[in-house]
């Protein structure tokens, strides 16, 4: 096992003002358990799970709540025992309404208190476990990808016929402003991450790992290399440069193989490589030797508008409002709330909304911190274009899709933007480049699915 | 002097017998039927038929793979016009209009944020739900304004409304709405739901002062659930436009104040 | 009546939701910092002709802009300096004792019909001040070709202190007359006279020679260039490619020496702030690379072979003319792309 410098580096880029000092001190604090959970059933890339109990119900910790509802699913677990108050629609971070159980934690069921000790699935020894099993067990506990995207593990680790992995990358870049969560983890949880990467090692058939840790982390660097210094194999801890988005899935894998994804539809998978956020590596070490379901994550809850800015352990479901209570509340009132990073997050109109398996961070900015963004002028300056770090004319789609010309968007094409935000962020003139990207984006979304559709039905003719 | 005249005729004459012989044996075969069909059209070239304009839908009319009836522009008249020329049954079609199926301005309905960005409806949807509080509501940033062929729909208070005078149907706007909330509804009818919630009365009380709350009484004032001129989806109202109400009381009889009487020209609720 | 709004009201946007704090009116600041130093040497060498000009111009063109964007019914854009930058440009690029009315006219012209026409910040194809230098040089050819001798400050000479004496011999003359052989290539009577009109490297560097005010000095134009290129508001591959091509084309082609090709006329400006204009000039690294060597070589061939001593201005038109094809020829290539 040794440390390298990253080879490669890919061509664009910013550097934001990061803020992670505000919380990266702070170790993992587990939160007393809320009084009410709102669990919803899409909380993964995918379609939502299929809701399984009904209000008045009782549910135990870890219990199915919600099971996988197509190849491209993820089942939902109780991330705490209690009683079904309700099974409605209820708000999500990105905007769009999911089923969701309003759980209520206080409430026991009448009679004998059963204990609750004792692993929720049966532990395995991972070395005489199949990797059958371990797959079916990253299944069982309900792991997505915990990065972001929410990709469910179970597909991700079981590559089609045909393709094999030849490295599995850990993504420890972090590369969104404010965040530490995975900082934390890598800090705190490194031997768990160990196991998981032999874990998953064995499901993938003894790839090559790299392990990939932004230069601004050095603690987090020389944890991991404490922990994976007697492991055998091909192993490498990659130091990447500080740069944004270095945490992106195709970037992380040029940085540190060299490789390039095609553009879409191509999938990491095709140039041999699987990319994993080490939280989700820490959570499958804990459902296979520990038999413990993912029911609960690290989330950086920061900002200036906050009191007391913490990496919080919540269980899934926890709303908004409870982990900013944890904090000591508001400090000024914010004018934004994000959910996730100032890059890429969401930003949210309520602090009703809960966590989900995938929520890295919740932000509190004050507004000295917020930039309005107002479609001005493009000045040709090319600073967007030299931004982008999939290499896109970014300011010939900002203007194709301003005079509604989403043909030439696409033509420049636009569908392989990863969203990330460096365009505008480097705008002189404000333009709001990213939100023209996806709004081209969802235009061509919307125009192949009518055109699926209406070639299926004319099929069925 | 004459040999410039004669070398004049003599090009004159050349250029001539070209193009007779060009225009004998090089013309494009057109069936004269298309020119005709493109002439009884409206021209508008709305797309609103679902083909490239007036002369593809020609075309296609001509070539007998596209309905009589589909352009609503020309509505009746154009129908009948084509029939006659193709010598074929016209069939009938009543002209649309597109409506606003929501009444919440901002003064009526709240906004749970201040949306930064793009204005264009699908953009602000896609942005935390929009910023309005009611997420079945109408938007008011214009997408449907930008998209009428006819600039039919003007946009006031937060909420976008349709001038029947000048609307041909042609659908675009509902197409490009992203709450789904306008629908092309007869001309003629004249009572109409102005609400897209279907969530039940408090709920809807709790985002928008004027929203349906599905308390029934248009369609008890209207000859009850027999009569059949209202249907309901959840706790939202939903005129029958195949069979309407007619009774302009219900409207003022209405206790959340959604409904309106031919809302299509400005003076309109 | 309508509900009661929640007492917490966000902000809803669009991610990113930071932003790296450049804008427009900080880069057009930089940009005019960047000109002050060669402003300064032509205020110091023409006088007080030259403060005339530039504060015509300057204030021409935020006036005409002012009134353009009203009653075009549109927002006041003269917040973001770009108005100053194109009289300041213009300005450096007249002859100090132009009359002011014709730096008037044409600064009328730079903001009024080379930019606002077309709809203001962005959308102009050519960039204005050029635009507005030629159509000045169309329209009054004989003061836009009457320049200024420098001021001498040194006590020695019988000229000292005397200004506004005006001369049309600028270098270039000079140096358009060397490119034909015999001037050339003996040291005849002829060859000598031309070669004594180049000023010396010295002169060159400083900006001792008659030429438009903002031209003459190539040490005060390589600060300002210098400064701009630390601070990324321009990159190195239009001034580079220019020059060099300049520098090599005079290698090649013989006349007077290639260091004052580069040196005198319009080269040094035209390389550093007018070429690369953002609007008017490609968008990508290769896209500038081969916007610099247009404009070069254009340059080049006008001076030898044009009835015009300068090419510079047109040149660098021209090329603005071709940026929208160069800008489709460079596309950049996605990442992953095939």
């Amino acid at each position: 096992m040794k440390t390298v410098k990253s080879p490669f580096k890919f061509s664009g880029g910013v550097h934001p003002d990061y803020n992670k000092e505000l919380a990266r001190e702070q170790p993992i604090e587990r939160m007393p358990l809320p009084a009410e959970l709102v669990i919803s059933m899409s909380q993964h890339l995918g379609a939502p799970a299929k809701c399984l109990v009904k209000a008045g119900d009782f549910v135990k910790r870890g219990q199915v709540v919600g099971e996988k509802n197509g190849f491209i699913s993820v089942c939902v677990r109780a991330s705490a025992s209690g009683k079904v108050k309700a099974v409605e629609k209820r708000l999500g971070p990105a905007g769009g309404k999911a089923d969701a159980i309003i759980l209520d934690t206080a409430a026991k069921p009448e009679g004998e208190q059963e204990p609750e000790n004792g692993p929720i699935l049966q532990p395995l020894d991972w070395k005489t476990a199949s990797r059958e099993d371990l797959l079916k067990r990253i299944e069982e506990a309900g792991i997505c990808g915990m990065g972001g995207a929410g990709f469910p593990t179970s597909v991700k680790l079981n590559p089609p016929p045909g393709k094999r992995c030849e490295y599995l990358v850990l993504n420890g870049a972090e590369c969104e402003p404010y965040l530490t969560a995975d900082y934390r983890v890598m800090l705190e949880k490194a031997p768990r991450i160990r196991l998981g990467v032999e874990i998953m090692r064995k499901i993938l058939g003894g790839p090559a790992v790299r392990i990939a840790i932004e230069a601004n982390k050095p603690e987090a660097i020389k944890a991991m290399e404490a922990a994976f210094a007697d492991i055998d194999g091909n192993v490498e801890i990659v130091v990447l440069p500080v740069l944004y988005p270095q945490g992106s899935e195709k970037h992380q894998i040029y940085a540190t193989v060299g490789r390039i994804v095609p553009e879409p539809p191509a999938l990491p998978i095709d140039v041999g490589c699987v990319v994993e956020n080490v939280g989700t590596v820490a959570a499958i070490a804990d459902a296979v030797e520990l038999g413990e379901p993912l029911l609960e994550r690290v989330t950086t809850v920061s900002g200036d508008a906050v009191a007391t800015p913490k990496n919080i352990l919540a269980p899934c479901g926890t709303k908004y409002s409870d982990l900013v209570a944890f904090c000591g509340g508001e400090k000024t009132p914010p004018a934004k709330v994000i959910s996730g990073g100032t890059m890429m997050g969401f930003a949210v109109s309520t602090l009703e909304i809960s966590t989900t398996k995938t929520t890295s961070g919740l932000l509190l900015l004050s507004p000295k911190r917020v930039t309005q963004y107002v479609s001005q002028a493009c000045i040709n300056c090319g600073r967007c274009v030299r931004a982008c770090p999939m290499c896109l004319n970014a300011a010939e789609i900002a203007k194709a899709v301003e005079s509604d010309d989403i043909k030439a968007a696409e033509d420049a094409h636009v569908m392989s933007c990863i969203e990330c935000g460096a365009c505008s962020f480097s705008c002189p003139a404000y333009r709001p480049i990213t939100q023209f990207c996806r709004r081209a984006k969802n235009s061509i979304r919307a125009r192949m699915a009518a055109e699926k559709a209406k070639a299926a039905a004319a099929a069925k003719k | 002097m004459t040999i410039a005249i004669i070398c004049i005729a003599s090009v004159g004459l050349v250029a001539a017998v070209v193009l007779a012989i060009a225009d004998k044996y090089l013309s494009v075969k057109e069936d004269p039927r298309i020119g005709m069909v493109t002439a009884a059209l409206p021209g508008a070239n709305c797309g609103g038929c679902g083909f490239p304009g007036c002369d593809g839908y020609a075309r296609a009319l001509v070539a007998g793979t596209a309905p009589n009836g589909a352009c609503a522009a020309g509505g009746e008249a154009c129908a009948a016009a084509i029939a006659k020329i193709l010598g074929v049954e016209a069939t009938a079609t009543e002209k649309r209009v597109a409506l606003v199926k929501c009444c919440g301005t901002r003064s009526e309905a709240i906004r749970v944020g201040d949306y930064n960005g793009i204005c264009d409806c699908n953009v602000a949807a896609a942005t935390a739900g929009g910023d309005k509080g009611c997420t079945y509501g109408c938007l008011g940033y214009g997408a449907c304004a930008n998209v009428c062929p006819k600039g039919a729909i003007s946009i006031s208070d937060g909420l976008a409304k349709v001038d029947k005078r000048l609307c041909i149907g042609c659908g675009k706007c509902v197409t490009v709405c992203p709450k789904k909330l306008i629908e092309l509804v007869p001309a003629s009818a004249t009572i109409h739901v102005l609400c897209n919630n279907p969530d039940k009365g408090p709920t809807v009380r709790k985002v928008c002062g004027v929203g349906c709350m599905g308390c029934h009484l248009c369609e008890k004032n209207s000859g009850g659930k027999e009569a059949g001129h209202f249907t309901f989806d959840g706790f939202l109202a939903k005129v029958n436009y195949a069979n309407p109400p007619t009774d302009a009381q219900i409207v003022a009889k209405c206790p959340a104040k959604c409904m309106s009487e031919d809302p299509h020209f400005e003076s309109g609720h | 009546m309508k509900p009661k709004e929640t007492a917490a009201h966000y902000i809803l946007s669009s991610s990113p939701h930071t932003h790296s704090n450049s804008s427009v009116s900080r880069i057009m600041l930089d940009v005019i910092l960047a000109l002050l130093p060669t402003t300064a040497v032509g205020i110091w060498f023409f006088g007080m002709a030259a403060v005339w000009t530039i504060a015509v111009c300057v204030s021409t063109c935020i006036v005409t802009e002012a009134l353009c964007r009203l009653a075009m019914k549109r927002e006041n854009t003269i917040g973001d300096l770009s108005a100053v930058v194109t009289g300041l440009l213009l300005a450096l690029n007249l002859p100090a004792g132009i009359p002011l009315w014709m730096a008037v006219v044409g600064s009328v012209f730079a903001i009024g019909v080379a930019k606002q026409v077309f709809g203001g910040i962005g959308m102009n194809p050519f960039n204005p001040a050029l635009a507005a230098r030629a159509f000045m040089l169309i329209s009054f050819t004989g003061p836009m070709t009457t320049w200024l001798k420098p001021i001498c400050h040194c006590k020695c000479s019988a000229e000292a202190g005397v200004v506004d004496a005006l001369t049309t011999a600028t270098p270039l003359a000079a140096m358009k007359g060397m490119f034909t052989a015999e001037a050339t290539a003996s040291a005849t009577p002829h060859a000598h006279k031309a070669i004594e009109q180049i000023p010396s490297l010295w002169n060159m560097l400083i900006g001792n020679m008659p030429g438009c005010i903002g031209e003459v000095s190539a040490l005060a134009l390589a600060l300002g260039a210098a400064y701009l290129i630390w601070r990324k508001v321009i990159t190195w591959h239009i001034p580079a490619a220019f020059i060099v091509t300049v520098f090599v084309y005079s290698l090649i082609a013989g006349g007077a020496p290639a260091y004052a090709q580069v040196l005198t006329g319009g080269v040094m400006i035209g390389a550093c702030f007018m070429a690369t204009d953002y609007v008017t000039s490609p968008i990508t690294a290769k896209g500038k690379l081969i916007f610099g060597f247009g404009c070069g070589l254009l340059c080049m061939l006008i001076r030898q072979f044009g009835s015009y001593p300068e090419g510079c201005s047109f040149a660098i038109l021209i090329m603005n003319a071709v940026c929208p094809l160069i800008n489709r020829w460079t596309q950049p290539k996605p990442f992953g792309a095939k």
